[in-house]
């Protein structure tokens, strides 16, 4: 399954700058795997290691929150869009 | 209530408009919202809620107006560079509205005072530039029983959401749990932001307090609206109560205000964006 991935800009660094990228998998802890295969690095700002998510960083498949469905296990199908939602505070006073 | 002449011709396209009316008006007037921050969020958000006539505004910053404020920071001028931006904000809303009463907190907020303060308020809008306040402001609005109005933004990206816990509908910390720590957070090297950007969120800030304050159309409680500049998108997501939230959830852990350390150092004591 292809689905499209959503990069915040805090992220985009790893991503090249792309704020859209492809990545593969039945479930959202598959895509995340083949997501850092292509941009190493990204797991850890999204992933806890033990793979858990981090507590301030959300996912979204298409508009439901993760953690109400089932979590990294989450089936994803075709054209499925995942957005990673990290907390945002400012930045610059 | 009877409204003066001024007021009448003052806030003339709010009483004609059929979801505001008078009655409307008459609530915005009665209303006390306490914004926290007068920088990049809170400056178009207090100019919006003053010209709308909301009745009393309370401004918290502890900083002073500094020149590079100024790309963003539209209630402050050139000339009160140096000024606290608690006083300019205070000086440019009277010229604006001088029916707004407005109380300036030179200050900066924490967990021994921030309850007491919104105490006197029905709305908190949150224009913070850091996480520590962030969640001191969800967790205080949470313990009062007042509505919040969230505002973020980071570069070219902003969030906008309504946490009302004391409704039923999610906090903050059903989004997100906890603040990131030291070396997480993106670094204040990487930030910078567009500054038209804090009038979009800023904005939309001051439309959803309105909103909230006038009871009309649907809010963003329950969802959290993410702006990209660049694409120029807007998402709407979901956001759930969490049975299991430490603060708002079934078996709270949180009993009182945590206090958490500032995680960018360059931005440590200031409190806006």
């Amino acid at each position: 399954m292809a689905v499209k991935v959503r990069i915040p800009t805090p992220l985009r660094k790893l991503t090249g700058g792309s704020s859209e990228v492809f990545a593969e998998g039945v479930t959202v802890s598959e895509v995340l795997a083949d997501l850092e295969g292509k941009y190493p690095g990204i797991k850890e700002r999204i992933c806890e290691n033990d793979g858990a998510l981090r507590k301030f960083v959300n996912l979204y498949l298409n508009d439901e929150d993760i953690r109400f469905k089932e979590n990294m296990n989450t089936k994803v199908v075709d054209n499925d869009e995942l957005s990673i939602v990290p907390a945002i505070a400012g930045g610059i006073s | 209530m009877d409204f003066t002449e001024e007021q009448i011709e003052r806030y003339s396209r709010h009483i004609i408009l059929p979801d505001v009316g008078g009655k409307g008006q008459a609530k915005l007037l009665k209303s006390r919202v306490f914004v926290l921050g007068a920088g990049g969020l809170g400056s178009p958000a207090l100019l919006y809620l003053a010209a709308a006539g909301v009745g009393a505004i309370g401004v918290c910053d502890g900083d002073l107006v500094d020149l590079s404020n100024l790309q963003r920071q539209i209630i402050h001028n050139t000339g009160m560079v140096g000024t606290p931006k608690t006083l300019s904000a205070k000086k440019a809303i009277e010229e604006l509205n001088p029916g707004v009463k407005v109380t300036a907190y030179n200050e900066r907020l924490n967990a021994g005072n921030i309850r007491e303060v919104i105490r006197g308020y029905d709305i908190v809008l949150d224009g913070s530039d850091n996480f520590p306040t962030r969640f001191l402001a969800n967790d205080a609005s949470f313990f009062e029983k007042k509505t919040l109005v969230s505002g973020s933004m980071f570069r070219f990206e902003g969030q906008v959401s309504v946490f009302k816990p004391h409704q039923n509908y999610p906090c903050y910390r059903c989004l997100y749990p906890e603040p990131p720590p030291k070396g997480l957070a993106p670094s204040c090297q990487e930030a910078g932001v567009l500054g038209a950007l804090a009038g979009v969120i800023g904005v939309l800030q001051a439309v959803e307090a309105i909103k909230e304050i006038l009871n009309i159309g649907e809010g963003l409680s329950g969802y959290l609206l993410v702006f990209d500049a660049l694409k120029m998108s807007f998402k709407k997501l979901k956001i759930r109560k969490d049975p299991g939230c430490a603060l708002c959830g079934e078996n709270p852990s949180i009993k009182e205000l945590v206090t958490y350390e500032e995680v960018c150092e360059a931005t440590a004591g200031k409190c806006e964006s």
